[in-house]
């Protein structure tokens, strides 16, 4: 059983309990314990069940490699699934519960896919669950997906608040390790910002950790002397909690902070990062020997053995196996012997090592078998036992050695997956076994420069001397390189030198195993991948690294290979008979740390997420009870309903209230480009289809635009300012994309032209003041003449409204006698609180913009993005009047003699009238010809003014039908009859728009 | 995450600040132009993996169109110029010679 | 080859699986063939299989310069989904769809088509009433989708939140019958048949150039040295213009990536495919259990099948926002695809001005869903040598014609 110990533990602070809870029970720890510590410490060894068999798992290592214990940590909108239990600190009155299983973690129903595991081989599914047919989707898939999957889903909104944090630096230090902080010590003074992130709460790495007890004291002194040098230097700073996640193009790099010091859930910041040079330090992770029936609880890396006892004072067992193929995992039995923990043997797949450290194991009385490893674990739901046998051969067992905890070590992987990240490449160490970063093909940056240099252990460089010796050597290089200011940095080594510590390449042990062990010799510990299951897939073709890995699922679970990479790659390698560097390896792909969603959202989610753009008057309309509709990132009125009024009426009385009397409309969301220049007419004449440059100053002209393909792209009201300047009026969608392309054509084709354009949108308001009555009321500000005389039809004028300077356009979208009125936006609200009050003696009422669309499909306007989709043309709306024939060059103009656009079928926009007057036709339906859609309704409504409904809508040949009855299909049992009609339906001669 | 320098600034911006127009150096044909060469204006592009001249604006920032050349396999950025050349200067090809010694020039 | 089946499953299972077969035969390349596909991801290798399945055509090479599926048929968020506005992509895509639901039974592979359902939300009135168009010509052209009100989507999908507040659902079109299927399956599983009817799978083959007598297609120098063919189809997403450039003409596409990501898997929540086009998220869940997340394409030209991480932020924000209770789950990995755009978004299926040498490209972010029927039509056109009714719209010449098929302009929906 695992236990605490009475003493020792340098993360934890024995005065202070934190109590947990974990699957129900209430538990005690330190503060400062993770919650892998804490478990392990009150003998919870059996904590998580496998993705696939639901196998009994224990904690296996005691870092971000961790591929078993995942948890759902907290409660209600603080619950988090899958979280690993090496990477959480410990909170007070936490709530721990272990995932993918039912009933309980013990009793697990979906075990029994274990014991039918010789079914669920590989890819087993890519071969059956086909018949019948309908048993995939009703049956076999809701049991698949049921059984998969790891943790529970959250079930309430989060409440938490999530940063992105921005920072530049000229170098970014990746890995607060020995490597790391030597880095930032070489580094400093050179006029350089350094930024050194760590992902652990201290720096320091491994080598307090690793230290034997003799030197600990000099490493300490040199470890407190440097970190007084890094707080010192104010060209360093140093992040901890910080883990880099990844590295993308140009030196931008992603940073997870996560602060666990909170006594509720930790708090979460997302790092974005733009870094010149980044050094990384990233360390290496310790990777297992695969041997049968290693995934038991109870088996753990060696390093994480030595790392829970001295940083949480917390033993894995009392008896404990090593199987190893390196001398450094003998540091994990000789400190476990220090403290009178039985090691009854040590099992060394090499040969032979003269390394000092055996002599010292073998001094401490620890039995050595070489050439051995494990051939059977035995137990249940925790190794109790062991079997030995010869690493050569099938594995036949010599002797079983009872104990209660194994440590595991087939060497050290270097931690190369954001040099990966963003195109570095990786070259194999075929002496070592294991693949570390290139130095001919590293990441680049912007230039094309190499941006990233890798340090330490992730460059294959482990001992702590030889770190110490290289890296300031490196640094001095890359100053030079970098023409930074070279000051040349030295340090004396405080490490002694050490014999060197030799690996032996080995992966899977025995190498002869029987298939029945190799059923039980697992790879990827969380999705249960197998050396059976990689050598099915060899089998059957699926040789390529890629394909096994996809046919396997090997390193796709949620720690992505850390632990089982290498050493799939080389069973893979081995049962293809090629040497592993032909095998290549799997792409490294962000995030090296998984971030959360609501982190990546950032802050600007909630009330951020896309701002709503408000008018001057929308705390008006708000107060009167407006529908809002969305309009680009506007909101806009959709209408003002009145007590208990349903929507039809609303928009019955908005309307007719236009038609008889007079409405207010709030139009300030219209585009306003103001285009200026000598050449500002010349400019616009290409712009537009018609011609603009003929405009009279103090006059308006309606203005379509079309791109160069010839479809309709926005249209609008141009009006002439002066001599050289228009004023350009827009969809209210589209002004910051036709604004956009003005200045694209300005700058890119057109150049030469003396033009400025500005986007005025929101420094103008407007509002419309449309029917019969609007002259009327206009009047009774006294100043202003609108006479037909003084201001006639498409002309503006520029007066006082009281003390409010309007511009006033008289243009009409409603058919009716009606003034736009542009003011500046702040008056707006003053203004259009002057309008409704003087409107009250003629009936005013404001009209929101679904009234508003009744009221310009009652006249046949059109509305780009209804009546067009992005493939229609002027001709197709009958507009051919717009068209210039003078312009010579137009945007546009030559796509107008393509054949397709003068095709004999396209549709054209025409008036629909319905037999049965009451029938409104619905959005969007199609009117069919012999069983085949040849058009279909682009704006509908039940006309309050004309009391039947009417649409508009685009037909095959719509003009020359007109007269005729076309089907118009509305569901498959129903369709509506409808008669072709001109385009217009309420005074179709314009006598109103005059009053 | 591009981060590339607009000479009109005089400074690097970061790729949430620009957007990308696409090939740079089009002839604009208009209405007297064959159909071929209207397609091949309107439509068809270079598409190459390596490098490419293409059109950026700053759109959060200067407001200004400029021309870049830049690899599309590795995102390597040769330098930044005037949205008026109508080719690219001599200097952007000579960057490019230093670091690619197989580019054989801007091809129209 | 060895039938996939319950008692062969439970046969091998007794015998250390010892028997399974090869998935697909390795071969090197022959002298000459019939037929070259080159481009062994999910359009290549159904090309092939139609010809051979519906033309008896069996001398045929199928070449690729990676490993089997390995470019946008694996990297893909496995949308299948044919409730298209125009009739020439209805046409096609429901063709796709059509062929999907019998496609493991056909190939006698698993590919886990599983029709869950696919729904579009309106968020806007101006999407509403676009979708509602849609609909009607879904119904006309015999696609079986409908429109369903905001409560309805809260019941079919209960995380989602309806209420906005910035772009509450106002409705969405459901198609039931759309869904998901396993992607790498599917290129496996079409391999796997291919490899039966005898057709040679030649992975690790580059093409590198391209010889032309007259205008017309000889042979294809490779990596695995010169192949000859009589006809040659170019099915490369993402390389496409490479290649033409190297028969000796452009293309209008340009390639851009595209990225996704998924989240580390959970217990499901989620049972069918939402996109929301307003706020531009897709989201479904893997039988896995990962979440699958279609993010945005970057708007620059590149073939470094990496993105840029502004555009994942921007979609994870917007599912967050129409999915609040993903918050707290965590993004296990994300990666690019190079996707090839074309100027109206619609696919190119066509003769080229090349004698004999066809192509298959334009996909841009939906070419999963077509894999079928795009090999069904583009087969068609090989062995007939000119595009049948179904490829028929969506040859070159449309360009130069202004004859598009802009289904996102006209839908306002990304395909």
């Amino acid at each position: 059983m695992s236990s605490r110990l009475p003493q020792e533990g340098s993360r934890i602070n024995r005065e202070k309990t934190v109590d947990f809870r974990f699957n129900g029970k209430n538990l005690k720890g330190f503060y400062g314990d993770t919650v892998a510590s804490a478990l392990l410490a009150n003998n919870e060894m059996f904590v998580a069940r496998s993705f696939k068999y639901h196998r009994p798992r224990g904690l296996f290592s005691a870092g971000e490699e961790e591929p078993n214990a995942l948890m759902g940590i907290g409660e209600g909108p603080s619950f988090e699934p899958n979280i690993r239990a090496t990477e959480v600190k410990l909170r007070q009155n936490m709530n721990v519960a272990s995932q993918n299983h039912w009933p309980s973690l013990r009793f697990d129903f979906l075990s029994i896919n274990n014991v039918f595991s010789r079914f669920f081989a590989a890819g087993f599914y890519y071969k059956t669950f086909m018949w019948p047919r309908a048993a995939w989707k009703y049956l076999f898939e809701p049991m698949i997906r049921r059984a998969s999957g790891l943790g529970n889903a959250p079930s309430e909104y989060d409440e938490e608040y999530y940063e992105h944090i921005y920072h530049h630096t000229d170098v970014l230090i990746i890995g607060g390790g020995l490597a790391g902080i030597t880095a930032a010590k070489a580094l400093r003074d050179r006029g350089l910002s350094i930024m050194l992130c760590e992902k652990d709460c201290v720096i320091g790495g491994r080598y307090l950790e690793d230290s034997k007890i003799e030197e600990r004291d000099r490493y300490k002194k040199f470890h407190e002397k440097s970190i007084g040098i890094l707080k010192k230097s104010k060209d360093i700073s140093v992040k901890l909690n910080t883990t880099v996640t990844g590295i993308f193009d140009h030196g931008f790099v992603l940073a997870y902070e996560e602060n666990q010091h909170s006594n509720k859930a930790s708090k979460k910041a997302l790092w974005k990062i733009r870094a010149k040079t980044m050094i990384l330090c990233t360390g290496a992770i310790e990777r297992p020997i695969v041997f049968p029936d290693n995934d038991l609880p109870g088996i753990m890396l060696a390093a994480s053995v030595r790392d829970y006892m001295q940083k949480y004072g917390v033993l894995l067992g009392d008896r404990l196996v090593l199987t190893t193929n390196n001398d450094y995992a003998y540091k994990t039995v000789i400190e476990l012997k220090h403290r009178g923990i039985d090691i009854p043997v040590v099992l060394d797949a090499r040969d032979s090592s003269d390394n000092p450290i055996i002599k010292e194991a073998e001094g401490l009385g620890i039995r050595i078998l070489f050439g051995k490893c494990i051939g059977r674990v035995e137990g249940k739901r925790k190794a109790s036992a062991i079997g030995i046998c010869s690493v050569n051969g099938e594995g036949t067992i010599e002797e079983l050695i009872p104990c209660n905890a194994i440590a595991v070590s087939g060497g050290w992987t270097p931690n190369v997956n954001l040099w990966s990240h963003c195109g570095g490449k990786l070259l194999w160490d075929g002496e070592c076994g294991f693949y570390k970063p290139d130095p001919e093909n590293t990441p680049t940056g912007r230039e094309g420069e190499t941006n990233m240099l890798a340090l330490g252990a992730c460059a294959g460089v482990f001992s702590n001397y030889d770190i110490q010796d290289h890296v300031p050597r490196k640094i001095n290089q890359l100053a030079s390189r970098l023409k930074i200011k070279s000051k040349r940095y030295i340090e004396t080594n405080v490490f002694s030198k050490e014999s060197e510590k030799k690996t032996k390449p080995v992966f899977a042990l025995p190498h002869g195993a029987s298939k029945d062990k190799q059923k039980r010799m697992y790879i990827d510990f969380q999705n249960d991948v197998k050396v059976s299951d990689l050598q099915l897939a060899v089998q059957e073709g699926f040789e390529n690294v890629e394909h096994a890995k996809r046919y396997t699922t090997l390193g796709m679970a949620t720690d992505q290979g850390k632990t089982s990479n290498i050493n799939g790659i080389h069973v893979l390698s081995q049962s293809l008979g090629k040497p592993v560097d032909k095998i290549g390896h799997t792409t490294f792909r962000p995030p090296y740390k998984p971030i959360p969603l609501g982190l990546i959202a950032g802050q600007y989610a909630k009330k951020l997420f896309k701002p709503v753009r408000k008018t001057p008057i929308d705390k008006w309309n708000l107060l009167n009870n407006a529908i809002w509709e969305p309009v680009a990132d506007w909101r806009r009125a959709y209408a003002y309903p009145k007590g208990n009024e349903g929507l039809e009426e609303t928009l019955s009385r908005e309307v007719l209230s236009v038609r008889k009397n007079v409405g207010l409309l709030d139009s300030s969301t219209l585009g306003k480009i103001l285009v200026k220049g000598p050449d500002a007419g010349r400019f616009l004449d290409l712009i537009y289809t018609n011609m603009i440059s003929t405009l009279k100053a103090g006059k308006c002209r309606y203005g379509l635009m079309c791109n160069e393909a010839g479809f309709v792209f926005d249209d609008g009201v141009v009006a002439r300012l002066n001599d050289q300047s228009f004023l350009c009026h827009t969809t209210s969608g589209g002004a910051d994309r036709v604004y956009a392309w003005l200045e694209e054509w300005l700058q890119t084709e057109w150049h030469h032209l003396k033009v400025f354009i500005v986007n005025l949108t929101e420094q103008y308001s407007q509002i419309a003041v449309a029917g019969p009555k609007s002259r009327e009321l206009l009047q009774t500000f006294k100043s202003i003449d609108l006479s037909a005389e003084k201001l006639p039809f498409m002309n503006f004028i520029e007066t006082n409204i009281d003390d409010i300077w309007v511009r006033i356009y008289r243009i009409s979208f409603s058919g009716e006698l009606s003034y736009e009125l542009a003011v500046n936006s702040n008056q707006a609200e003053e203004l259009w609180n002057k309008l409704n009050k003087v409107g009250k003696k003629y009936k005013l009422q404001p009209y929101g913009t679904e009234a508003l669309h009744i009221l310009r499909a009652e006249k046949g306007f059109i509305v780009v993005g209804d009546e067009t989709d992005g493939t229609v043309t002027p001709h197709d709306l009958g507009m051919e009047w717009i068209v210039s024939k003078k312009k010579k060059d137009f945007i546009g103009k030559k796509a107008f003699s393509l054949p397709h656009l003068n095709s004999s079928i396209r549709k054209q926009l025409v008036g629909i009238l319905t037999l049965d007057t009451n029938k409104v036709l619905p959005d969007g339906c199609h009117a069919v010809e012999d069983g085949k859609a040849i058009g279909h309704v682009t704006s509908t409504y039940f006309s309050p003014t004309l009391k039947r409904s009417i649409a508009l809508g685009l037909i095959e040949n719509g003009r020359s039908r007109k007269g005729s009855t076309l089907e118009f299909e509305i569901s498959s049992k129903e369709s509506i009859f409808a008669k072709i009609v001109d385009p217009n339906f309420y005074d179709p001669e314009g006598a109103k728009q005059d009053g | 995450m591009l981060n590339i320098y607009c000479p009109i600034c005089q400074r690097d911006c970061d790729e949430t600040e620009l957007s990308c127009g696409g090939q740079a150096h089009l002839i604009r044909r208009d209405h007297a132009s064959s159909d071929k060469d209207f397609y091949e204006y309107l439509y068809e592009r270079k598409n190459g993996k390596g490098i490419i001249f293409e059109r950026w604006r700053h759109v959060y920032g200067c407001g200004k169109w400029f021309h870049t050349a830049r690899c599309t396999l590795t995102n390597q950025v040769f330098g930044s110029y005037s949205a008026k050349e109508v080719q690219p200067p001599k200097s952007i090809l000579a960057t490019i010679r230093r670091s690619r010694v197989d580019f054989k020039g801007w091809v129209k | 080859m060895k039938r996939y089946s319950l008692s062969s499953i439970f046969t091998e299972a007794f015998r250390d699986n010892l028997g399974w077969e090869k998935a697909w035969t390795k071969r090197q390349p022959k002298k000459e063939y019939q037929i070259i596909i080159v481009g062994g991801g999910g359009h290549g290798l159904a090309t092939a299989y139609y010809l051979a399945k519906n033309f008896n055509m069996t001398d045929i090479a199928v070449i690729e310069k990676g490993w089997i599926g390995g470019g946008n048929t694996g990297r893909n968020t496995t949308i299948i989904r044919s409730n298209y506005l125009q009739e020439s992509s209805i046409g096609i895509y429901e063709k796709s769809r059509f062929l999907y639901e019998t496609l493991s039974q056909d190939l006698n592979y698993n590919i886990m088509f599983s029709p869950r359902g696919v729904l579009m939300l309106c968020q806007t009135e101006h999407e509403l009433r676009a979708m509602k168009r849609t609909s009607h010509a879904n119904r006309i052209n015999g696609v079986d989708t409908k429109m369903v009100a905001p409560e309805e989507v809260k019941e079919i999908v209960p995380i989602i939140n309806i209420n906005g507040p910035r772009f509450p659902v106002l409705g969405a079109l459901w198609q039931p019958r759309g869904g998901t299927a396993r992607h790498d399956a599917v290129a496996w599983g079409y391999a796997r048949k291919c490899s039966d009817f005898g057709i040679d799978i030649i992975e690790q083959c580059e093409v590198i150039g391209v010889k032309k007598k007259r205008e017309k297609i000889v042979a294809l120098e490779t990596t695995k040295g010169n192949i000859k063919a009589k006809k040659v189809c170019f099915v490369a997403a993402g390389h496409s213009s490479v290649l033409a450039d190297l028969a000796g003409f452009r293309l209008p596409i340009e390639s851009v990536a595209l990225q996704a990501l998924v989240s580390e898997p959970i217990k499901p929540m989620i049972d069918c495919v939402v996109m929301a086009n307003t706020v531009h998220g897709y989201l479904s869940q893997s039988d896995k259990g990962e979440l699958v997340i279609g993010g945005g394409a970057d708007g620059y030209n590149n073939y470094s099948q990496r993105g840029s991480f502004h555009h994942i932020e921007e979609t994870v924000r917007a599912l967050v926002e129409t999915f609040p209770v993903i918050s707290r789950l965590r993004q296990l990995r994300q990666w690019g695809g190079i996707v090839d755009m074309t100027g109206d978004r619609s696919p190119i299926i066509s003769k080229t001005p090349v004698d004999g040498l066809y192509i298959n490209c334009g996909w841009g972010t939906g070419g999963f869903k077509a894999i079928p029927g795009s090999g069904w039509a583009t087969a068609e056109m090989i062995y007939n040598e000119r595009p049948g009714k179904l490829a028929s719209p969506f040859s070159i010449d449309r360009f130069s014609e202004g004859r598009l098929i802009d289904e996102s302009a006209a839908a306002a929906v990304a395909h």
